[in-house]
């Protein structure tokens, strides 16, 4: 095995770029480095000024996410010798826009994140002196799956209707607020069917099921979306049959 | 946590962008095969059609149908129809939850159950017309 | 966010509907009448086939499978039109065409099967 690899990385330099431009480096080729590695080697040895974020390296803060030979990963989880001999080709993560080399605005994900209202949704909040909501395995296993989400994103970048139309809510909203749908203690399903059967919410989607593929944590955000379709259009079909039973 | 220092870059997204990927293009194909649905509603439309106006006009449907254009046109069709089979039994378990005696069914015993009325259907409809 | 009831939920419940229809449908129906017969691996006779296209449960069958088949192109077409070529600018005469002609093609079908 050879004992280095060439990182092409995208470099994006607003003051001095029109688009990004890809740069070269050399990093050692180690066993137990990530491509995230790789970076941090480049960042301390090579060149100051390579800009991109991360935090917890172990794949659960979800802010790492970047375009690796064209597929969206976390550059944490992704590791070099998997791409030997190499080269291997960094980009920020697609369909969002690039602030400074890997580093990607996120404004428009966290704009979208609220109006679905991921969280716990109560009519009647009850006193704490009254004790938890509780909650059968069984009913926590109705959404766990979805509970997983860390927000990193790649779901997005993997998503070509987000790509055509930024409007989109976009798979892990959507996913998320399908995690408080489904769970027992929560009542904010109602609230949460305007936003999410808006033309921006779930219709948009056409199941490509990129976003399921992509994500590192075994979320199914296509799947929800399509339960979540089910769900919404015999809603529709029932308001349509019995108007006044609607809340 | 603006990109207020400067511009921010956005890639252009090509024309033909599901070119780039083997997934995305296998997912255009899987929604072409629409397409091919409607021209087979057509194609039995026209069937219903010869069989209504008797036997001759039956006839010159059979020869119509066995020329080659035709042909080639149905087994694409076929191809295409088979995808959307393949695909959408294979997507059905994640779009819909089924219970039973308040278990979850595991989905590939959905996926399962899809098959086997497909097999039941078209033996049916190839009994009714074959016998 | 746009809030406006909008038909979609009801299009995408046709959508659904045939698509299974014609997953469960139209591969056999194909294979019969579009390469089987034609290539004459089987002959079922005229008066047979008559007979059978005569029953009005065949042709209820028949009406549902082109509606629902009809509307399932439609609502994909009209995605594939959006998405796969960034024509989502022009919607509004899309979908008019589109399910327009899913509305014309299941009214033909009517007519034609309750003429026959």
């Amino acid at each position: 095995m050879a004992d280095e690899i060439t990182l092409e990385v995208a470099r994006y330099r607003p003051e001095v770029d029109s688009s990004p431009v890809m740069q070269s480096y050399q990093v050692p080729l180690r066993e137990h480095w990530a491509v995230l590695d790789g970076l941090t080697y480049i960042k301390d040895q090579l060149d100051g000024t390579l800009s991109f974020r991360w935090s917890c390296r172990m794949g659960i803060c979800g802010s790492c996410g970047m375009t690796v030979n064209g597929e969206p990963v976390l550059s944490c989880a992704t590791f070099l010798t998997d791409y030997a001999p190499g080269p291997v080709r960094v980009e920020p993560l697609h369909n969002f826009p690039v602030i400074r080399d890997l580093v990607i605005d996120i404004e428009d994900f966290m704009a979208k994140l609220p109006t679905v209202k991921p969280w716990i949704v109560r009519d009647v909040q009850s006193p704490v002196e009254q004790g938890e909501y509780l909650q059968t395995p069984e009913e926590l296993e109705e959404y766990q799956q979805y509970s997983m989400c860390i927000n990193c994103m790649l779901c997005y970048s993997a998503c070509p209707v987000y790509a055509l139309e930024p409007e989109f809510i976009g798979p892990a909203a959507i996913a998320l607020a399908q995690r408080y749908n489904l769970d027992s203690r929560d009542e904010g399903a109602a609230e949460r069917l305007e936003v999410l059967s808006s033309p921006e919410g779930i219709w948009a989607c056409t199941f490509v099921g990129e976003c399921s593929a992509a994500c590192p944590k075994g979320v199914d955000p296509a799947g929800a979306i399509q339960r979540y379709k089910l769900t919404a259009a015999t809603q529709t079909v029932k308001n349509l049959l019995m108007p006044r039973s609607k809340r | 946590m603006t990109a207020s220092t400067g511009r921010s870059y956005r890639r252009p997204i090509a024309l033909f962008w599901w070119l780039s990927r083997r997934s995305y293009l296998l997912f255009v194909l899987r929604e072409l095969s629409a397409v091919f649905v409607a021209w087979f509603v057509v194609y039995l439309l026209l069937l219903v059609n010869a069989i209504g106006d008797g036997a001759p006009s039956y006839a010159r449907f059979v020869d119509w149908s066995g020329s080659s254009w035709v042909l080639v046109l149905n087994l694409i069709a076929l191809a295409f129809v088979l995808l959307h089979v393949v695909t959408w039994f294979g997507l059905a378990p994640r779009a819909m939850v089924v219970r039973l005696r308040g278990h979850r069914i595991p989905p590939p015993q959905i996926v399962a159950a899809h098959y086997l009325a497909w097999l039941l259907l078209s033996a049916i409809v190839a009994w009714v017309v074959l016998r | 966010m746009n809030h406006r009831r909008s038909p979609e939920p009801l299009l995408w419940l046709l959508f659904s509907s045939g698509g299974m229809a014609a997953a469960l449908m139209v591969p056999i129906l194909l294979f019969l009448f579009g390469i089987a017969i034609p290539l004459d691996w089987f002959d079922p006779s005229y008066d047979h086939l008559s007979a059978v296209l005569h029953n009005w449960i065949t042709r209820l069958i028949l009406f549902g499978l082109s509606a629902l088949a009809l509307f399932h192109w439609a609502h994909r077409f009209r995605y594939t039109l959006y998405d796969g070529l960034q024509l989502k600018r022009y919607g509004t005469p899309i979908a008019a065409l589109c399910y327009g002609g899913a509305v014309a093609g299941s009214v033909i079908a009517a007519a034609l099967l309750l003429t026959i």
